[in-house]
């Protein structure tokens, strides 16, 4: 196979865009906010952050954003990922395993529904201190 | 990134018989004591967490490098930057699997931030070279979901081309 290139992935994206725009034309989106300090990834954040991105993709969700931060301060629940969506408490959830990550995707971000067996409620540290978010 | 670097270099090279992972930034740095008590688990500059003194990932690397034989080196100097360097055999039965390739590449290019960071891979004869600042240019972020998974999907073009490199050199 030959190697990809930078001009072939331009073109991808540009595909991939005009597809996206053809089916969500409000583009209202939502944030995902993984933990991905040391006590995260040996708690399995790598799989989490995999899982949200395929998830994400397979359901067509292309414009939710996918960040990762240090350590939250909640080593005990790691995996610990905060969820925003427009219209809905932000909350982070804690103990966050592949397979809970497919269910906040559907649940939460698409299902508007808070998974509450998961949840502690608590801001990302290093995104407040970072003023990146209004509050 | 929490170091305030403009540019990091990640360097990942299986020749021979070793694994060599060498990370430099440009960043902060850290002056000797520092350096010497990063590599202790018990501590932690407490700016982001106050209060507490843990900090695995300096010493899990010399752990490490440790159990396989390999050699670990951290060298460091206030305002120039930081290099961190892990060179292990890369058949040594304590080595942890490489896992998915792609997708830690990926990750590690999406952090958040204004930053440029170059990966060289490189395993015997082949190798490849990501840059993030021409990846940002091509995929106009690397936040939302569609570009991390484009983003994945041509690193995991590039690592196959090591492949198809190795098996042309068999051929020959």
């Amino acid at each position: 196979m030959a190697k990809m290139t930078l001009k072939d992935l331009r073109k991808l994206r540009d595909a991939k865009r005009q597809e996206m725009d053809m089916r969500n034309p409000d583009n209202k989106t939502a944030d995902v906010i993984v933990s991905m300090g040391t006590s995260g990834i040996a708690a399995g954040a790598k799989d989490t952050l995999k899982a949200f991105v395929d998830e994400l993709s397979a359901q067509d969700l292309t414009t939710v954003a996918v960040r990762q931060v240090g350590g939250m301060g909640l080593e005990h629940a790691e995996p610990t990922v905060e969820v925003r969506v427009p219209d809905m408490p932000a909350v982070i959830y804690g103990k966050v395993t592949a397979d809970i990550a497919r269910t906040i995707v559907r649940r939460h971000i698409m299902g508007k529904e808070l998974v509450n067996e998961h949840i502690f409620d608590r801001p990302a540290a290093d995104i407040v201190d970072e003023g990146k978010r209004g509050e | 990134m929490e170091a305030r670097s403009s540019t990091i270099r990640l360097y990942l090279e299986e020749t021979g018989d070793r694994l060599t992972v060498r990370l430099e930034d440009n960043g902060v740095g850290m002056d000797a004591e520092t350096v010497r008590r990063a590599q202790d688990p018990f501590y932690t500059d407490g700016v982001k967490h106050p209060g507490r003194a843990v900090g695995l990932g300096i010493p899990f690397l010399r752990q490490l490098a440790d159990a396989t034989g390999g050699r670990f080196s951290l060298e460091s100097a206030p305002g120039v930057g930081t290099t961190v360097e892990l060179v292990v055999p890369r058949e040594h039965l304590d080595l942890p699997p490489t896992g998915d390739l792609p997708t830690v590449l990926q990750q590690a290019l999406c952090y958040a931030g204004d930053y440029e960071m170059v990966i060289q891979r490189r395993r015997d004869t082949a190798g490849y070279q990501v840059s993030r600042r021409e990846l940002v240019e091509v995929l106009g972020d690397l936040e939302t979901v569609g570009s991390q998974a484009l983003l994945r999907e041509y690193i995991a073009a590039q690592e196959e081309s090591l492949d198809d490199t190795e098996a042309e050199t068999w051929q020959r």
